[in-house]
């Protein structure tokens, strides 16, 4: 099937089956490499992206149910208010180990900070819970999710 | 006229850029310098005409921040800021760019990538900075005692150039033998809590590319059906159901029989292509014992006398100590296969080019691994075959494996196609999590016996378990007589002293491919060693700190360790905890350095154990870099601490019950609420950090949950979550 998919701004006409994960559009057909595949059944959220401004893991988002809706990668956050608060902090802090998760993990983080400005530690481990990340760097996200939410108050 | 001075200065600084400096070793191992990339195609350091530095990485990046690292170690010796030097990776060559600590390997691991390249890549930095000045003072007519580079300027005697301005210049001058390395005093880098990792900005962008990232022109990819149990062989496939799948190529045995690999358009086609498959398997040379089974075996060999006696003591003088002893504490530990889980899943992406050459591009940890398992595949020698490293999506010991498995997959997924088409392997979660080379399941009993005062006067300690290096190309350097170190490496070295110890070691058979995870045999020694020490202290009614500092008093490793005991109790508030809490610490040597860990617990075992603190100390010579010392002792913390919580892997008829994170559930923000880590200054030469925070974390937890109440145990099987332990 053909759908027409908004992505960061962009419309790309995309040819693929039913069933077929975001995700791997994104990746192997649109060739944005910074959504990555951790897991596959949500349970990572490395592959977090933004439909329709909100969060959802791109591997169990199915390309027939999103015609016409508008996504957002981390290749797209810099232009975001939200976005670069998020990616500063994480700067400043030094967030990343690997790297590998920090896309989603990013991307998670500017859908709390949309929803709520001035977290607390516990409202950010609550929300950030299904991102894991393998070289456990959880100290430093929750401090930059705080950091960036003063970031954003400044 | 103003335009044709700014054109003067455009031709003069491209005259520039054309020249270059590189300095690396030839190979004799012998320190060289050229101005051409040709001619030093293996060079450690490279400097344009524009003044721009570029540090050749030789270890992997996979998050313990060797990258920045190594290019520290360069940028301050040669005089430059952070921002005016880059990084890449090296290609493989394990003459050249080996670990020293390895020998003719080229290879990240056992936390050795600072501690091997220290001298080294400051010589090359100093040597770059030696010819500059050299080529300067010679300009000028001046002494080059009086130069220094700053910043990237050269500047003394009254003058100042940009360095770029010498590069031409000194690419034609003689490396100095040994140039001089700057002296700590001079240190504005190395030692900086403010230096920020060279690879965050790519890494919060999108814009870093892993192995996973890479998409070649025409690329297939590849996903493999791996038999279910070890030793299992591919009798027949039916692809029909695969067929069907749009994109899909085609399926072919692989010539060793372990699996299928399906090849596809893309990775969604060639993940429902895989999955598609039916495989008949012959099993009857396969694993078919179940984890209980492993279990009893391991158990059962704790008493029996062991294979080895290691540290060559008189085990029947100490177990008739134990046995007279005023009190015996008696203790079987339990520690289960355990998978690395990478974050980004294992893949490799190889193809040919027009002359023939093989290029593997991977985010290799031991380069030389999969770069002499191609000679053979492809029948070609060393210099055609090259490997591009990537970024690696996290290892944790995985992507280091002796047989180089998953490129070897590849190469022969590759060999079997005309090798037109590039091809990617690729591994998913469920691949990675049942794919083996696991942490061995060890078993360890211990007998103490204490006299009247709480005195330690015989250890009788029996371990068993699956060797990893036996069997390896590394058994040569880590089994002796018999003994793999790995497996009992933090007791046979530790710094304590303890009278009167046994140490007894019995391997047993491999249930399934074994491998180093980070810290290897240190995940379950330090556990042992410290619970039980935790216990002895208990039990005589001491201090858990004063108890160990009394087994502590030598001078270098003892005093060492001791220090960090000491600082890390001082910090944690040791001695007091608010009400419903409890502390626990632990304290252990590995790869050089020493860390001590106290956590501190509130809840209990039935309704939930909430990890409410863990504060850290860490020694581990020069902090290169501080922040990333900081980074690593919390990630390894989490690390051990998440899978001592409630990972295990088991078998059922020999296979893997396990299949992703649902199951094999990773530490998550929730768990541990806050880590503080603090730094012993230190002028002695820097050792491993990506590991040592691994080891003492796990039983400081248990040792905290030990001290919840009068009647709380400590955990003796892990995963503590399959024994007892419930965690909020
Ligand atoms: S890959 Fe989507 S949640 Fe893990
Ligand atoms: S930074 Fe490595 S998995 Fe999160």
């Amino acid at each position: 099937m053909t759908i027409s998919l908004n992505l960061n701004g962009q419309t790309h006409e995309v040819d693929a089956e039913p069933g077929t994960p975001l995700l791997w559009v994104i990746r192997d057909e649109l060739k944005l490499t910074g959504t990555k595949f951790g897991c596959g059944v949500a349970a990572c959220g490395a592959c977090t992206v933004h439909l329709d401004g909100e969060p959802v893991r791109s591997c169990q988002t199915f390309i027939e149910d999103i015609d016409g809706a508008e996504i957002t990668t981390i290749e797209k956050m810099e232009e975001d208010k939200v976005g670069a608060a998020v990616q500063k902090a994480w700067l400043e802090l030094d967030v990343v180990q690997c790297g590998y998760c920090q896309s989603g993990q990013i991307m998670n983080a500017v859908g709390l900070l949309r929803q709520n400005a001035k977290p607390t530690a516990e409202e950010v481990d609550d929300y950030m819970h299904g991102n894991a990340c393998r070289c456990a760097t959880y100290q430093r996200i929750r401090a930059g999710v705080l950091r960036a939410s003063e970031i954003l108050e400044a | 006229m103003a335009d044709q001075l700014s054109r003067r200065g455009f031709l003069k600084s491209a005259a520039a850029a054309g020249a270059a400096l590189y300095i690396g070793a030839n190979t004799k191992g012998v320190m060289a310098a050229s101005n051409s990339a040709d001619a030093m195609l293996n060079h450690f350091v490279k400097i344009t005409g524009d003044g721009r530095a570029v540090a050749l990485c030789k270890h992997v990046e996979f998050g313990q921040g060797s990258a920045t690292g190594l290019t520290t170690l360069i940028a301050e010796e040669l005089g430059v800021t952070m921002e005016q030097i880059d990084y890449e990776f090296a290609p493989s060559n394990p003459e050249i760019y080996n670990n020293l600590l390895f020998g003719p390997f080229q290879g990240t691991g056992g936390s050795t990538a600072i501690a091997n390249s220290f001298t080294q890549y400051r010589t090359a930095g100093a040597a770059a900075r030696e010819m500059l000045i050299s080529a300067a003072a010679k300009t000028w007519g001046v002494d080059a005692g009086t130069l220094d580079i700053v910043e990237g300027v050269i500047t003394g005697a009254g003058k100042t150039a940009p360095m770029g301005e010498f590069v031409a210049a000194a690419a034609g001058m003689e490396v100095p033998a040994e140039p001089r390395l700057r002296d700590a005093s001079e240190w504005k880098i190395i030692g900086n809590a403010q230096t920020r990792r060279l690879d965050s900005p790519v890494k919060v962008n999108g814009q870093a590319q892993f192995a996973m990232d890479v998409h070649l022109d025409n690329q297939m990819v590849v996903m493999v059906r791996r038999t279910p149990q070890r030793g299992g062989t591919v009798v027949a496939f039916d692809d029909s159901a695969s067929k069907v799948v749009k994109g899909f190529i085609m399926a072919q045995a692989l010539p060793t029989g372990h699996g299928v690999a399906v090849y596809a358009e893309n990775t969604w086609a060639a993940m429902q292509a895989r999955n598609a498959l039916e495989v008949e398997w012959d099993l009857s040379a396969a694993e078919t014992r179940s984890s209980g089974e492993i279990k009893d075996e391991i158990l059962a060999a704790l008493n029996t006398e062991p294979t080895y006696n290691v540290n060559k003591a008189d085990r029947a003088a100490v177990k008739t100590t134990v046995d007279g002893a005023a009190t015996v504490l008696e203790k079987t530990f339990y520690f289960p296969l355990l998978a690395h889980a990478p974050m980004e899943p294992l893949n490799c992406t190889i193809e040919q080019t027009a002359e023939g050459d093989i290029v593997l591009h991977d985010g290799a940890q031991m380069p030389t691994g999969p770069h002499m398992a191609y000679q053979q595949i492809f029948e070609l020698p060393a210099e055609k075959i090259q490997i591009k490293s990537m970024l690696a999506g996290g290892s944790f010991g995985r992507r280091a494996t002796p047989d180089a498995d998953y490129q070897v997959e590849a190469g022969l997924a590759f060999i079997m196609t005309d090798r037109s088409r590039p091809v990617k392997l690729v591994w998913d979660r469920e691949d990675d999590i049942r794919g083996g080379y696991y942490r061995p399941a060890a078993g360890h009993k211990v007998r103490v016996g204490l006299d009247e005062t709480g005195a330690i006067i015989g250890w009788d300690h029996q371990v068993a378990g699956q060797s990893i290096m036996k069997g390896t190309a590394f058994e040569s350097f880590a089994v002796h007589d018999g003994v793999d170190h790995s497996t009992v490496e933090g007791i046979a070295d530790s710094p304590y002293t303890i009278p009167g110890q046994a140490l007894g070691l019995t391997d047993t058979e491999k249930a399934t491919s074994v491998l180093w995870w980070r810290s290897v045999g240190h995940t379950h020694t330090a556990y042992v060693m410290e619970v039980m020490m935790d216990l002895a202290a208990k039990t005589s009614g001491k201090d858990a700190v004063e108890y160990r500092l009394g087994y502590l008093t030598g001078e270098g490793d003892a005093a060492r360790k001791a220090g960090v005991l000491k600082l890390a109790a001082e910090k944690a508030g040791w001695g007091s905890a608010p009400a419903g809490h409890a502390k626990g610490i632990a304290v252990h040597k590995s790869f050089g350095s020493y860390v001590a860990t106290v956590v501190e617990v509130s809840g209990n075992t039935d309704d939930g154990i909430v990890v409410e603190k863990v504060t850290a100390a860490v020694d581990c010579g020069i902090a290169l870099n501080p922040d990333t010392v900081t980074a690593q002792a919390e990630g390894a913390i989490g690390y051990g601490i998440g899978h001592a919580m409630r990972d295990q892997i088991t078998l059922d008829g020999g296979a893997v019950e396990q299949s992703n994170f649902p199951d094999y559930e990773p530490l998550r923000i929730s768990d541990i609420k806050v880590i503080e880590t603090h730094i012993v200054p230190s002028a002695e030469a820097p050792t491993g950090i990506g590991e040592p925070g691994t080891p003492p974390s796990a039983p400081a937890l248990a040792n905290a949950i030990a001290a919840l109440s009068a009647d709380a145990e400590y955990v003796a099987e892990l995963p503590m979550s399959a024994n007892g332990v419930e965690f909020a």
